[in-house]
This record gives C-alpha cells, sequence and structure tokens, in this order.
C-alpha cells in the first residue's frame, strides 16, 4: 500500500492542476496550473522506474546491484526540458498582452479590432 | 533594472566563476554520471541570471550583445546536426551513428565497456554534450536578458 | 546517376526531417549576410524536401511498407527485441507527406512578397522552417514517444507564429489560447504514452500494436489519447482556439497551420485502426439483446462529435463579419466532414462469418475513401481562401467585411481564385469538392438517413454565406478610398495558383486519383498486421 501513495499524488496533482486552468481569472494564475499539471505527470513517469532495493542505473567498478529502470529517465528529462520552453514561451506573451491591455484580466482582453 | 550594493556584487563575482566549473564539469561527465547536455547548461545559465541580477540589466547589455548570442545558439545546433550527418558519411551509412567507437582511424576514443570510467569511452556522445550545452547557455540566458531588458522598458515610460 | 537516387531514396525518410532542421539552424548566420539570399535559400530548402518526398512516395505506393532504423541496422536487439527509434512509411504516412509538402511549398512562395514590411524576418523564416520539420516528423514517425516530441516541437513553432504581429493585442491572444490548450493536450498525451510503456516495456507502434490486450488501464490510455489528439485538431467542443488563431495569424502561416491540424487527425486514425486494431470487434456493451461491439462504440461517439462540429461550424460562420474568422469557421465544419466519413466507417467493421478474419462493409469502403479524399480536398480548398483573403488584407489593410466593397475591377486575379474556391467548399461539379462530398454522402445514406440529410443541408448553407461575401467584398460599386488599389505581387499569384491548378485537376480527373493514390491508402489503413510486419 506505501508503494501506492506516489500514484494518488500524481491523480491529486493533476486535478488541481485542471481546476486552476479552468476556474481562475487572473493569467499568471493559469500558467502556474499548467506547471503544476507537467508536475504531476513526470512524477508519474518516475514512479514508474521504480524497483524495491535499486539503485541508480549507473554502472560502477564494484559488484552489480538491482538498476532502476532508465528509460522513463529519458522521456522525464525530455518533459521536462519541452515544458521549460513552454513556459518561456507563454510568459513572454504574458508581457506583451500586459503592455497592450494593461490588465492581467482574462475575461477583459481578446475581442475583434474595427 | 537597476543592481544591487556593493556587497551582492562583489560576493556574485566569486560565485560565477565557480558555478561555471561546477556546470562544465557536469556537461562534461555526461556518459558517466547523472548529467549531460541539459543539465550542465541550465546551472551555467543560472550562474549567468546570477550576474544579470545583480549587476542590472543596462550593464549587462552594454557588455553582450544579443546578436552574439544568437550565433552561438546556431553554432551550437550546427555542431549536433553536424555530428549526425558526419555518421551518415564516415559510418556504415547509418544516421546518427556512433562512428568513433570501434575505429581505427583516432585511436583515443576507442575504449568502451563497463569498469573504465573514463572521460574518453562512449565515441561520439561527448562530443553532442558539448555541442547541446552550448547551445542551452546561449538560448536560456538570452531569454533571461530579453526579458528583463523588456520589463525595464516598460517600466521607465 | 540511379546510383545516387538509390542512396536517396533508401536515406529518404531521415533526410527529410533533418534537411529542413538544417536550415532552420543556418537562416539566422545566413539571414545576417543578405536579406534576399535568406529568402531564396528558405525556398531552395523546401523545394529539396519536396523531390525528397517524391522519391519516398513513389517507392511506397509500389514496393509497399519501408522502414528505416536510427543509429544501427536493424530494429531487432540479440533478435528478439525492439528497442531502436525507428521511422515506418506506409501508404497512409505518404498520402499525408504529399499534402504536407503542397502545402509547405505553396506557404513560403506565397510569403516572400507577403511578409515583405515586417521586421524580424530572420526569425520568421527559422520558425517556418521548424515547423515544417516537426510537420513531417509527426507524420513519418513509428515510435509513439517521438511523434511527441514532434508535436510538442510544432506546436512550439506555432505559437510563435500566430503571435507573429505583436502589435496587434488580439494576435497575442490569439496565440496564447492556443499554446493553453495545445500543451494540456500534449500532456495528456504523454500520460497515455506512459500508462502504456507501463504495460508492454515498448515505445514502438508496431510493438504496441502486436502485444495489446483490453483491459482497465488500455481502456483509460485509449480515451486519453483520443482526447489529447482531438484538443489538437480542433474538434467540438475543444475548437475554441482555431478561429482566433486561423483568423489572426498571417495568411502563409494559417497554411501550414491546416497542416499540423490534419496530422493530429493522422493521429487519431493510427491510434483507432493500428494500435487498437485487434480488439475492434471485441463485444463491450450489452443493450438488450445485441452485443455492441468497440467499433460501433468508438464509431457512435465520433459521429455524435461530427454532427456537432459541421452544426456549430456552419452556424456560426452565418454570422461573422470578419472574413478570415469567417473562413476558420468553415475549416471547423470541413473537420466535422471528415470525422463524419471516418465513423461511418468504423461503425461497419464487423466479423465475417465465413472466414472469421475482420472485413469492412462496401458501405465503409466507400467511407472510408471518401473521408480520405476529403483531407487533401479540404487542405487544398479551405488554403486557397485564406490566401485570397491575405491578398485582399495586403492590398486594402483592412479585413472586416463591412468596409470592403468592389475590389473585382482592380483585382481580377484574386476574384478568379476566389470563385474556385468558393465551388470547391461547397461541393459544386467540376471541382475536386463535389467528389469527396458525394462519397461522403453516399455511404452516410446507408448508416443513418438522417446524417446525410444534414451534411446535405450544410453544403448548402456553406454555400450561401460564400456566396453572401463575394457579393459584398467583389461586387458593387467602386469605393472612392479603394482607388488605386492595385492586384498584388506575382509571387503571390504563384503560390495561389499552384492551389488552384491542382484543384481543378483534381476535379476534371478523379477517377485517376482515386484508383491510383486512394485505393491503396484506403487499404493500407484497414491493414494493421501488415503494419506489425514491417517491424517484427
Amino acid at each position: 500500500m506505501i508503494y501506492n501513495i506516489p500514484y494518488i499524488a500524481v491523480v491529486g496533482l493533476i486535478l488541481i492542476g485542471l481546476a486552476a486552468v479552468i476556474f481562475k481569472r487572473n493569467l499568471i494564475k493559469i500558467v502556474i496550473g499548467i506547471t503544476i499539471i507537467e508536475s504531476g505527470v513526470n512524477l508519474f513517469l518516475i514512479t514508474l522506474a521504480f524497483r524495491e532495493n535499486s539503485t541508480a542505473p549507473i554502472y560502477h567498478g564494484t559488484g552489480s546491484r538491482l538498476m532502476s529502470l532508465p528509460v522513463p529517465h529519458a522521456l522525464t528529462l525530455t518533459s521536462i526540458v519541452i515544458g521549460v520552453a513552454v513556459l518561456a514561451l507563454m510568459l513572454t506573451l504574458i508581457i506583451h498582452i500586459y503592455r497592450h491591455y494593461k490588465t492581467l484580466d482574462v475575461r477583459k482582453i481578446g475581442g475583434d479590432e474595427e | 533594472m537597476m543592481g544591487m550594493s556593493k556587497i551582492v556584487k562583489t560576493i556574485a563575482s566569486i560565485a560565477f566563476p565557480l558555478s561555471m566549473i561546477y556546470g562544465l564539469y557536469v556537461i562534461a561527465h555526461g556518459h558517466l554520471t547523472p548529467g549531460g547536455g541539459f543539465q550542465g547548461g541550465a546551472i551555467v545559465a543560472s550562474a549567468c541570471a546570477m550576474i544579470l541580477v545583480a549587476f542590472g540589466s543596462v550593464w549587462t547589455m552594454g557588455k553582450i550583445k544579443e546578436k552574439h548570442l544568437s550565433v552561438l545558439e546556431s553554432l551550437g545546433a550546427l555542431g549536433f546536426i553536424g555530428l549526425a550527418f558526419f555518421g551518415l558519411i564516415y559510418g556504415i551509412n547509418i544516421f546518427f551513428n556512433n562512428f568513433l567507437v570501434n575505429q581505427n582511424v583516432i585511436p583515443i576514443f576507442n575504449e568502451i565497456g563497463k569498469g573504465l570510467a573514463n572521460i574518453n569511452t562512449a565515441g561520439v556522445l561527448p562530443l553532442m554534450n558539448f555541442a547541446v550545452g552550448l547551445k542551452v547557455i546561449a538560448g536560456l540566458f538570452a531569454i533571461v536578458l530579453v526579458m528583463a531588458y523588456a520589463t525595464r522598458l516598460s517600466e521607465g515610460k | 546517376m540511379s546510383d545516387i537516387l538509390n542512396t536517396l531514396l533508401y536515406h529518404s525518410p531521415a533526410l527529410i526531417v533533418a534537411v529542413p532542421l538544417l536550415g532552420a539552424f543556418l537562416t539566422p548566420l545566413i539571414g545576417k549576410i543578405n536579406d534576399k539570399l535568406r529568402n531564396i535559400f528558405a525556398i531552395v530548402i523546401v523545394l529539396i524536401t519536396s523531390f525528397l518526398v517524391y522519391l519516398l512516395v513513389s517507392d511506397v505506393f509500389s514496393n509497399g511498407i519501408r522502414t528505416y532504423v536510427f543509429g544501427g541496422s536493424s530494429p531487432l536487439v540479440n533478435n528478439s527485441f525492439a528497442v531502436r527509434i525507428l521511422f515506418e512509411v506506409d501508404g497512409l504516412n505518404a498520402f499525408m507527406a504529399i499534402i504536407a509538402s503542397i502545402l509547405a511549398i505553396a506557404g513560403v512562395i506565397y510569403s516572400w512578397s507577403f511578409m515583405k514590411e515586417n521586421t524580424g524576418l530572420d526569425k520568421y523564416y527559422t520558425l517556418i522552417l521548424l515547423m515544417i520539420a516537426g510537420m513531417f516528423g509527426m507524420i513519418l514517425t513509428g515510435d509513439m514517444f517521438n511523434f511527441f516530441v514532434f508535436l510538442e516541437i510544432t506546436s512550439i513553432a506555432s505559437c510563435a507564429l500566430i503571435a507573429f504581429r505583436t502589435n496587434q493585442g488580439s494576435a497575442v491572444d490569439a496565440g496564447f489560447k492556443y499554446i493553453v490548450i495545445s500543451s494540456i493536450g500534449a500532456l495528456f498525451i504523454l500520460f497515455a504514452i506512459g500508462i502504456l510503456y507501463s504495460q508492454y516495456n515498448a515505445l514502438n507502434m508496431a510493438v504496441i500494436a502486436n502485444s495489446i490486450s483490453y483491459g482497465f488501464l488500455d481502456k483509460i490510455a485509449l480515451v486519453l489519447l483520443i482526447s489529447g489528439l482531438a484538443m489538437k485538431a480542433g474538434i467540438v467542443p475543444m475548437h475554441m482556439w482555431l478561429p482566433d488563431a486561423y483568423g489572426r495569424a498571417p495568411s502563409s502561416v494559417t497554411l501550414i497551420l491546416i497542416g499540423t491540424t490534419q496530422a493530429s487527425l493522422y493521429g487519431v486514425l493510427r491510434v483507432i485502426f493500428s494500435i487498437y486494431g485487434k480488439h475492434l470487434t471485441l463485444p463491450v456493451k450489452t443493450i438488450g439483446d445485441t452485443n455492441l461491439s468497440l467499433s460501433a462504440l468508438i464509431g457512435i461517439i465520433l459521429i455524435s462529435f461530427a454532427l456537432l462540429t459541421i452544426l456549430i461550424g456552419v452556424l456560426m460562420a452565418l454570422k461573422q463579419n470578419d472574413f478570415k474568422k469567417m473562413i476558420a469557421f468553415a475549416a471547423v465544419g470541413e473537420i466535422g466532414y471528415m470525422l463524419l466519413a471516418f465513423g461511418a466507417a468504423i461503425t461497419s467493421i464487423s466479423t465475417d462469418p465465413l472466414t472469421g478474419s475482420t472485413i469492412l462493409a462496401t458501405h465503409g469502403e466507400v467511407a472510408l475513401k471518401g473521408g480520405i479524399f476529403h483531407i487533401i480536398n479540404d487542405a487544398l480548398d479551405v488554403g486557397l481562401l485564406f490566401l485570397v483573403a491575405g491578398a485582399i488584407y495586403y492590398a486594402t489593410k483592412h479585413s472586416s467585411l463591412n468596409k470592403l466593397g468592389g475590389l473585382a475591377r482592380n483585382m481580377k486575379y484574386t476574384t478568379i481564385f476566389f470563385i474556385i474556391g468558393l465551388l470547391a467548399v461547397a461541393g459544386i461539379p467540376p471541382m475536386n469538392g463535389y467528389v469527396s462530398k458525394l462519397l461522403i454522402y453516399q455511404s452516410t445514406f446507408q448508416v443513418n438517413p438522417i446524417l446525410s440529410i444534414i451534411a446535405i443541408l450544410c453544403s448548402i448553407l456553406l454555400l450561401a454565406v460564400f456566396v453572401k461575401v463575394f457579393h459584398s467584398a467583389f461586387l458593387g460599386p467602386k469605393l472612392p478610398k479603394f482607388k488605386d488599389v492595385k492586384e498584388v505581387p506575382k509571387s503571390m499569384i504563384l503560390g495561389m495558383g499552384i492551389i488552384a491548378c491542382i484543384i481543378i485537376f483534381f476535379g476534371l480527373f478523379p477517377n485517376l486519383i482515386l484508383d491510383n493514390i486512394i485505393d491503396p491508402v484506403a487499404r493500407a489503413i484497414f491493414d494493421y498486421s501488415a503494419y506489425i510486419g514491417g517491424v517484427l
């Protein structure tokens, strides 16, 4: 049972993140919600790689022990890099929106010109 | 943004070379310990961001122009794709081949196998780590620099 | 000479993705030397990529599936364990690659003079080449996580291009909406890939398709995959980003954006037909006495979403005042038509009582062919209409229908292209829209007559919408403020002319296309065991 707690945390994080994206009105809070969802998915991928009494998947010179799976570590690393790029892009767009509309409320921006 | 007081500037100047050396260590040993291109590049970029916060964005923009960073970034990316294409020409016609392992022309890169934790194992991987690390340093530092300069312009009006 | 062609053909799946990537990284360096050199360099890179696509496609349609492995000579390690990243090209992949290369050539040639007065063109060409590389990678790959990475590359590059005109606040807002919905969809897809990897210890599409079973976790993975990909494809109720993003981006960017939306629709097809192909006839629900198989359940859900999409797309297009937003809502409706055809095809999968193998009923085959033909028709028709809207914006700097009028006297070529696009979207002979829509009406009539009636009515409504646009923008008295509006430059006419010629060619000789291209593709989609046999 104790090894199932990370999976419960994953579902909790994703639900909190989705609630933040759908129900909050400030643009920065929407961005924080997306970051929380992404942390939940990364935690899920790392938890899949765990085996009991295992160590990091790197060769030492002395003997051999049980190692955890190395493929999900690579998948998580790629996902973190993509998350950094998307976060930088979203924050730059928020700077432009604030300069144009002078507010960060999601209900007051947008609309047609002319 | 304005710079900070003299104490912060002095300590940042002392801590900056130490962080850079640690970041280069993480990039170079990516095939032996946890680390590699992106992780080491992020460490060096945060060291550069520390200099940006301590000295102010106007001073930093005067020292490093944004178009030099753009050239460095393109060189890093070209190094990565160039090494992939070399595998096509020098290897046995396979794209992304690890052509520096098991060959006799350049004997330095030839050792493989576990138990030997030397830095010249694993063929073409450390070179690709350096290329990716250069691109990540230039890219992340350019993002932080441009954001700081843009915020200064809008609050100065 | 044929030796060089053979080597190029052998390496073409990797080169189709690597050449635009190399071009995208070289563009900032070349842009510092000269501006015209950079434009010519971008067009040369796109032409080289299209030549490689032509080589690959002509080989796949005559010789069968082609597999390419990265970093090794065979996908198996120790002769049993398929672990390397590979690109697998069968009929459906080759067909989507043709569409992508036509849209890429037209887009880059059109943007030579359309974007001439903007600054920051270095970054524009880099991002367009990166978007083209990501789109080709998404289409050609045979590995699930590779698909996710190329999906994210394409969405980041296209978000930056949608928000290109940063002086207009609504363009930046459209880009922000696009990146929020797109990244939530991509995270759902990553979650489903994690679930599938934990069950079967493989990331390769063919290996997962070979050993998949239908337990509780696989149902969750199927639902997450289809919702994530539907968010990117603009199906109701996740379509909110599409009108803003298509309407506010520069027109050449919208053209290539249509290609990426249809690559996500290709992802839905690949998941349903190839990965879950073994279990499509499994009975999953019992209503009264009859057993509903998995294919019938998925088919009914897809058909209901498709009807909603068609209705909302066409009805919202009636009340728009902005030219490009109206065409964007029509594009939403057209995606509904494609999904309707695929839903009707999936519903008709059943087991042959004599031989025990899964077959497609006759009306299912016709629906599949209609849906596939409609993919390329919709890309060309809606693309041509967006290019015409861009030409009008370039000439008059207005995009609202209340302020245009009487343009047919000054812009003759643009008017002719708009008439061709209008007839093609509404499905009137002799354009290509007529052929694919006739196949869709014929096959959905057999499933349920009401679907066919709604589809025909919405087609007629689309015709009414665009005739109103034609009358108000092109006909009518000459307005004094448009006195010296000239015809658009030659490269824009060339870009529009390429697409218009292909539309007329498809409309006049449909049998040529249906027998040589669409028939092998329809057989290749349905045959998942050939897809598995390409790797194992």
